[in-house]
């Protein structure tokens, strides 16, 4: 099989739109990121600052999550699968002046999954073989098996293409190739990107970018009706959108992210190890009152672990649809002592919080009584996720794209040991025909959704609102980011 | 004098050591993996390790306290685990905006709370010392974050005056600083304001009640006179305390306040510290507030001294 992609359909892509306008924009975020690296922390605010705007990779997603050619206009994959070789795009320079060549894509792919990495998805990186510099526009890389997802983790912001020249400063001074340069931080406050003049491609309409942070959802509502913010991304006071939908001064965005919110149960330990009873809890709970009551009404329902979006999803929703009194009769079934009493730990997002409340509510209605424990994201990582899974009950969105083969592990937080799904998600894995792919990913999710291995909730919402001119800001959130190299200000 | 500044002075020396060793302890038990949190859940524990010594936190715990202490005498604050910079900055940074936040609140609530207080006294009784008081009550009841919102509706939203917050650094100019600072100062200062009148009034009273009013009324002062040149000086005391109480708490309980103002002040930077494990920051800026705290009361002893001269005799 050959494939070869070229730079053409990306050009017309971003040709759109009018011609260079010289103005500002003030994006508003809840979180700050830590640090500019985004090949060395999980914290998503790092990407959604610098991914494709201060850094880029091979490849890039777009707003719907398909995967483009970024600093590689085109590649040839060869017939076993194993071999990808990239065509860089030339004339590419960093922001401090270096010429951005193979050697840096060997440079930045083998420092991802070096020994001593601390890249947070060195999992990405784990089928490479080898990477080596053809010419200076040519980089080989070798797999150890082929992967129908290869050019998909090229395009994550933990792969982007870094310089060994500036790889010192990367923390607080990033350099990368994107259509911006990192401006200044004022830290705490703001940060503020430049628009790149020398950008090797359609250069990015805005003249320069400032992130503000603005954690408090009340503060964040102040700053947009105040005018302080022009973009709010993730506006994280959903009770307010309607107020800003009614206004005409504001347009709201609604589209999806990678987040599947679930209800996990531990599935290594009594008494959820029966699927009886997990199958009870499934049937307890009515979605769209969480829906409704946590989320104020948005988000879609989910049936399995997979983004709803994804044109291989399955709606398997009607497997666990609301019925308590079928709940009620799989407990009796099961033979479990009621009321059944369990620990429900709930992570500090409101998804979590107030989802909890209403899910413990329901749960108690078929006679299930969670005992409901807050607790801070340190504890939540440190007791529940990672070491002694230590927990019964526990809602937590899964952001990351594609994460369901991450269930296939028994040792993961949710326990779940089935070799037949483990065996489904190694073929999906290595698997590059389209369909026969979509077709095993159906297999898997119904798996996931017949086994009850956890309840599934909905898929995260992202709620964006923007003063009305702001044109060509993503709806949604195929991975965490604010791509602004298409937005402008309406003329 | 000389031996009541060394007594003090031993005691700050005293109250540091003692904070030092707890405030590592408390932390340290905390649950939590710095780099457990950094990296996310689709670490892998071979990363996992591999940050875990490059941040230092496979040494002993004993090890790592001294290594702080050390660094900390040093006035080496370390680097955060997060962030990756210096600490020293990083408190600098948000000192920047805390330290002259609350300034600006306490110079309000001194300016607010000294004529309230001495007016009230001298009214003692009337309407308009009733009604003043009565103001402060509600000044005390009202909780700030909720006035605080309440400006921000009127003047940033309504009005536009304002920006609904942010710092705008100093690099903006003064006039920037004081328009990002003055509502948190106001929303800061109106609780403490009140409290401090209060004081005051009830400090004046008491002390226009002694014998040595009488006497300097019965040398022909009037009751107006007797309060400015003698009983003030002698109400200053508990009026001290209370400030240098007000001084440490807004410098680093201003943390409701920065998060309505989204200002990058010291408490949230505590805050993030926290859920991020930033073990070093939070240690580090706990110990620089526990200084401050202690150097307040320690100045304020001194500055008892100023006023009284029977304890400078000591």
């Amino acid at each position: 099989m050959k494939s070869k992609i070229s730079a053409a359909a990306l050009a017309v892509a971003l040709a759109a739109g009018p011609a260079l306008a010289q103005d500002g924009l003030t994006v508003g975020l809840q979180l700050e990121p830590p640090h500019m690296d985004p090949t060395s922390a999980a914290a998503g605010a790092i990407d959604q600052v610098v991914y494709a705007n201060v850094f880029e990779g091979l490849t890039r997603f777009g707003s719907d999550g398909s995967v483009n050619p970024g600093l590689a206009s085109s590649w040839d994959i060869s017939e076993d699968g194993l071999t990808y070789t990239f065509h860089l795009v030339e004339g590419v320079k960093f922001h401090d002046g270096t010429d951005f060549e193979a050697t840096d894509v060997v440079f930045s792919l083998d420092r991802a999954r070096g020994e001593d990495s601390v890249n947070a998805q060195k999992a990405l990186f784990a089928g490479i073989e080898s990477v080596e510099a053809v010419d200076p526009a040519t980089v080989k890389v070798t797999l150890s098996a082929p992967d129908g997802l290869f050019l998909f983790k090229m395009a994550w912001g933990d792969a982007v293409i870094v310089a060994p020249e500036s790889i010192e400063d990367i923390k607080t001074a990033p350099v990368g190739t994107g259509a911006f340069t990192f401006g200044n931080w004022v830290q705490g406050d703001s940060i503020t990107l430049q628009n790149n003049a020398d950008y090797w491609g359609e250069p990015a309409m805005l003249d320069s970018a400032t992130f503000k942070f603005i954690s408090d959802p009340t503060a964040a509502f102040a700053a947009m009706m105040a005018g302080d913010v022009d973009v709010f991304v993730a506006f994280p006071a959903p009770e307010n959108l309607p107020q800003f939908d009614a206004d005409p001064r504001y347009n709201v965005l609604i589209g999806n992210t990678e987040g599947e919110t679930i209800l996990a149960m531990n599935n290594a330990r009594e008494p959820f190890s029966n699927k009886l009873v997990r199958e009870a809890v499934a049937h307890a709970i009515n979605r769209q009152d969480i829906i409704d009551g946590a989320m104020f009404g948005y988000g879609t329902p989910i049936g399995t672990f997979f983004a709803p979006h994804n044109p291989d999803y399955v709606d398997l929703t009607g497997l666990s649809d609301y019925d308590p009194e079928k709940a009620k009769a799989l407990l009796e079934e099961a033979g479990v002592a009621l009321p059944l009493k369990v620990k429900m730990t709930l992570p500090p997002p409101s998804y979590a919080r107030r989802g909890g409340e209403i899910v413990a509510a329901q749960l108690r209605a078929v006679g299930i009584e969670p005992e409901i424990e807050n607790v801070e994201w340190a504890q939540w990582l440190e007791n529940t996720f990672r070491n002694a899974h230590d927990y019964d009950l526990t809602i937590i969105s899964h952001t990351e794209p594609m994460d369901i083969s991450s269930l296939a592990n028994p040792d993961y937080y949710t326990g779940y040991d089935n070799p037949a799904f483990a065996e489904v998600i190694e073929k999906v894995g290595v698997e590059s025909d389209p369909e026969v792919r979509s077709e095993l990913l159906g297999q898997a999710q119904t798996m996931l959704a017949e086994d009850y291995v956890a309840g599934f909730l909905f898929e995260l919402p992202l709620h964006t609102v923007a003063k009305t001119g702001v044109e060509g800001l993503w709806v949604n959130m195929p991975t965490q980011a604010t791509d602004l190299t298409a937005v402008h200000w309406a003329k | 004098m000389l031996r009541y500044t060394l007594t003090r002075f031993l005691s700050l020396c005293l109250s540091l050591a003692v904070a030092s060793v707890v405030i590592f302890a408390a932390i340290e038990v905390l649950p939590g993996d710095p780099a457990s949190i950094m990296l996310g859940v689709n670490a892998q524990p071979d990363t996992l390790a591999a940050l875990r010594s490059e941040l230092g936190l496979d040494q002993p715990m004993v090890a790592r306290y001294f290594a702080w202490v050390t660094g900390l005498l040093q006035g080496d604050f370390g680097i955060s685990y997060t962030y990756r910079t210096p600490v020293a900055q990083m408190i600098a940074d948000r000192l920047a905006v805390s330290l002259p936040l609350a300034l600006y609140a306490l110079g309000l609530t001194v300016v607010i709370a000294f004529p309230v207080g001495i007016w009230a006294a001298s009214r003692r009784g009337s309407l308009g010392d009733v009604s003043v008081m009565g103001l402060t009550q509600l000044g005390v009841a009202i909780p700030n974050f909720w006035f605080a919102m309440l400006m921000v509706l009127v003047f940033a939203i309504n009005l536009q005056w304002f920006s609904a917050g942010g710092f705008a650094g100093w690099d903006a100019g003064l006039f920037a600083v004081l328009k990002s600072l003055t509502l948190p100062a106001v929303a800061l200062a109106l609780p403490q304001a009140s409290i401090l009148a209060r004081v005051m009034r009830s400090a004046l009273l008491d002390t226009l009640s002694e014998d040595f009013i009488r006497t300097a009324r019965a040398k022909g002062l009037s009751r107006r006179q007797a309060l400015w040149r003698h009983a003030l000086r002698n109400a200053l005391i508990p009026v001290l305390t209370i400030i240098g109480m007000q001084f440490s708490f807004l410098l680093a309980g201003g943390i409701i306040i920065e998060n309505v103002f989204y200002l990058p002040g010291l408490g949230r930077l505590i805050f993030q510290a926290i859920s991020a494990r930033d073990l070093v920051v939070v240690e580090s800026v706990v110990m620089l507030l526990v200084f401050a705290v202690i150097l307040v009361n320690f100045l304020v002893e001194l500055a008892y001294a100023a006023v009284d001269p029977r304890l400078r005799a000591r």
